[in-house]
């Protein structure tokens, strides 16, 4: 097969080396759950339960609102003592079900049945999947069903499973990859039959050489049919959903469209696991796993997590740091969104938490461009970061908004790499904000 | 472990909110500029041997004058003095290099002085000047002194400017060998005809003694007359290899433009029906100032193309300007203005060269 290189790109230290050989372990379920209902993109889950009611592991207490929501359920079974705005990662006022962990709880640790999927057809499969409220879990967190299930119009011919995890310091999906590579393989056969697809390729980044020869192992094992492991070149951002798409199947995504139209759909294998979870066992999405690490931090790990459990509940956990944090960031430090406190809660979409050191901060000031150009040279859209970035400073939104600013995917390969230290992804972030605020 | 109310506090008391990534490279402005500076250390230190101490002096006074520029503007413009950031001191450098090695002091001084004034910080400061400072300032002072710019070169024992030990063939013309021998290799090019021509003479001898084995070999390492910064070629490129190395710059500048200056002189000899054409085009890479341009100068960041094509498209232009300046034009050597020239157009170029944006037909 052929392998096409997207443009650009940046290799920042890796940092993988302090958890990506720790397997996963559970963490203790905190006493109080704060669980958001906005956990993905589209509108806020509808709660359907009341303070003071008592509600079951699992039990759906958000109904998805409209077409692109999703289902949020109990992650712990106990009482609900509250429903009400705190700071979540989607805003700083996210209606939020809090429940105080109380009584037994009924599935997790019990021996499960599987589901016979043989007779479902796709509509039964895709069911399953909305009601268990799964959405992406590489941190985009889209309603995977609707995902799953593209308009009429469209012709899916590739699934593509996203296994590069790219961002530094993350090892979840490793680790995912590495201990359950014939669940992901099962997961990619439930995906194939809803889509309809005779094609699936695992992308996986020649870093992640463990993972790589697991799933390879589990397609010959299962004598999976169809189902083809890439490894990729290391590279950020190889796992971004165009450059992956572009790097697999040589196709560009249009700007503003979506992988759909050039007949893909791309999956976390994080997703794909938590599809089988669904299908095979109606497990709704309650719990993840996310890693936990930093150099500051006492014991750092791959944990499995469930949803609504806080930051400051994680630390706990986890030792807590060996010094005063300089950074507090949910995701990766590319991508990641900076904390300025730790009862945020964890959500679907959240892959970790990252302790940065005072010294690893960097707070400089920014210089003007020297226009190097090493902006442009990295950047895998092929825009112009230099000149977005000139244009903000000088607020000419009318010359940034030629510039091609909405096709910008935020990897931060541009403010990683220059030399003045100009923020030029916020800037980038700036134009997109106002010039969206005047449409 | 439990953390207690107030640990939790004193956890948030360090803590920087920010927009993504929260990492970041570790190059940096002041850190690409030095390396610049230590790249053009051994050439310059080889400078400062084989023309003398004085050389030292001129470099000095160069640099001193660019700083004390930069802080005097910065000050009087009310902006943090920036002059740590190497980028004045690369400009000071820089035009010591493009200055004849006996140059009186005041010339260095007022052209460096010119050169951030006027070049620099008047037109916004660093990223915002159109024209390399320091070629700017080469060319104002070539413009107001054209004597001091283009006869105080470096005297070899014997009398000899053109290399430390030229061997001229005994059949060569007296008036030949007179006039060449005081000047620079590119000077006794352009020279070297006129004389030849009065004397109702080929030019044969005159490439005889220039394109050969000896003189490539005396231009690479160095041994030869001409300014600060056109001795050693190979200095120079040690240094370029150092910032390809490190990646403060890319080949696309320097091999374009020099590949298209090949080229040219390549074929104009062939027409000339020369011989010894390979040493022609070494003769022309070697010589005067095109290493140092074409590797330090024309890849001026802030005064080049920020994508690849534009950067060779600039490089391509700088070969082209210099060549027909060398071959054809008043000055024996073109490599400052070419690429003063090509500065003039890098708005334009990168116009022309946007990338195509991924997804957008």
């Amino acid at each position: 097969m052929m392998i096409h290189s997207f443009h650009g790109g940046i290799h920042p230290p890796e940092n993988k080396h302090f958890t990506n050989r720790i397997p996963f372990k559970y963490l203790s379920v905190p006493q109080k759950c704060y669980i958001p209902l906005q956990q993905h993109i589209g509108k806020p889950a509808t709660p359907i339960v009341e303070v003071g009611q008592f509600v079951e592991e699992g039990q759906l207490i958000g109904q998805a609102n409209g077409l692109i929501s999703a289902n949020v359920h109990a992650t712990v079974p106990g009482k609900v003592i509250e429903i009400a705005e705190y700071h979540t990662p989607y805003s700083e006022h996210g209606l939020c079900v809090v429940i105080e962990a109380e009584g037994s709880f009924s599935t997790s640790g019990k021996i499960r049945e599987k589901n016979d999927i043989t007779p479902m057809d796709k509509s039964t499969l895709l069911e399953k999947v909305k009601a268990a409220g799964i959405v992406g879990l590489g941190g985009a967190a889209f309603p995977t069903a609707v995902k799953l299930n593209p308009p009429a119009n469209r012709t899916i011919d590739t699934l593509i499973i996203n296994g590069s995890e790219c961002e530094p310091y993350l090892t979840v999906d490793d680790m995912l990859m590495q201990t359950h590579p014939e669940e992901i393989i099962e997961g990619i056969h439930i995906s194939m039959k809803i889509l309809g697809v005779s094609k699936a390729f695992i992308g996986v980044e020649k870093n992640k050489a463990l993972a790589i020869k697991a799933l390879q192992n589990a397609v010959t094992n299962t004598k999976s049919e169809g189902i083809s492991v890439v490894p990729l070149r290391t590279r950020y951002p190889q796992g971004a959903e165009k450059q992956l798409i572009y790097t697999i199947t040589g196709r560009e995504v249009p700007s503003g469209g979506l992988p759909m139209d050039v007949n893909v759909v791309v999956q976390n294998v994080g997703t794909i696991y938590a599809i089988r979870e669904a299908v095979l066992f109606d497990k709704p999405l309650i719990e993840r796993y996310i890693t936990v690490t930093g150099k500051i931090v006492k014991k750092p790990g791959n944990y499995k997590v469930r949803f609504g459990t806080r930051v400051i509940d994680i630390l706990e956990e986890c030792g807590g740091l060996t010094e005063n944090p300089g950074k507090i960031i949910m995701g990766g430090p590319m991508c990641g969104l900076a904390l300025n406190h730790m009862d945020i809660p964890i959500v679907k979409g959240t892959s970790g938490i990252l302790f940065l050191a005072k010294d690893e901060v960097e707070v400089n000031s920014f210089r003007a461009c020297i226009r190097c150009g090493r902006c442009v040279s990295v950047c895998p859209m092929n825009l112009l970061p230099c000149d977005l970035g000139n244009a903000v400073e000088k607020q000419r939104y009318d010359i940034a908004e030629k510039l091609h600013p909405f096709d910008c995917i935020m990897c931060g390969s541009c403010s990683y790499v220059c030399p003045s230290k100009r923020p030029l992804s916020h800037f980038i972030k700036v134009v997109q904000t106002v010039l969206s605020a005047k449409r | 472990m439990e953390i207690k109310d107030a640990d939790r506090k004193r956890l948030l008391e360090d803590l920087v909110l920010s927009h993504a990534p929260h990492i970041r490279d570790t190059q940096s402005v002041p850190l690409v500029m030095w390396l610049v500076v230590l790249a053009l250390l051994p050439a310059t230190i080889f400078s400062c041997y084989i023309y003398g101490l004085y050389v030292a002096l001129v470099i000095a006074v160069s640099i001193i004058s660019a700083l004390i520029s930069e802080s005097i503007m910065q000050y009087l413009l009310k902006k943090p003095i920036t002059i740590n950031d190497g980028s004045a001191a690369i400009t000071g450098l820089l035009l010591a290099m493009n200055l004849p090695p006996h140059v009186p002091l005041w010339i260095p001084a007022i052209g460096s002085a010119f050169s951030i004034i006027i070049a620099k910080q008047l037109f916004g400061g660093l990223g915002y000047n159109i024209f390399n400072p320091a070629l700017a300032g080469r060319a104002f002072l070539l413009a107001s002194w054209p004597v001091e710019m283009t006869t105080l070169w470096h005297t070899f024992p014997g009398g000899y400017v053109i290399t430390q030990h030229p061997v001229f063939d005994p059949s060569m013309p007296q008036q030949l060998v007179d006039s060449i021998s005081g000047a620079t290799p590119l000077g006794a090019l352009k020279e070297g005809p006129k004389v030849l021509h009065e004397l109702s003479l080929t030019t044969a001898p005159l490439y005889d003694f220039l394109f050969s084995k000896a003189m490539i070999k005396s231009l690479f390492i160095g041994n030869i007359g001409g300014c600060i910064g056109e001795t050693s070629a190979l200095l120079l490129l040690v240094g370029a290899l150092l910032l390809l190395w490190k990646r403060i710059i890319t080949w696309h500048i320097p091999v374009s433009y020099i590949a298209t200056v090949a080229l040219i002189m390549g074929i104009y000899y062939y027409f000339q029906g020369i011989h010894q054409l390979h040493y022609a085009v070494l003769f022309h890479i070697f010589s005067g100032g095109l290493i140092l341009g074409a590797f330090y100068m024309a890849t001026d960041m802030v005064t080049s193309p920020v994508t690849k094509s534009g950067m060779i498209i600039f490089g391509i232009g700088c070969g082209i300007l210099a060549s027909v300046i060398r071959l054809w034009g008043g000055y024996p050597e073109g490599v400052s203005y070419s690429i003063l020239l090509m500065n003039a157009v890098t708005p334009l170029i990168d116009r022309l060269t946007k990338p195509k944006v991924f997804g957008v037909r």
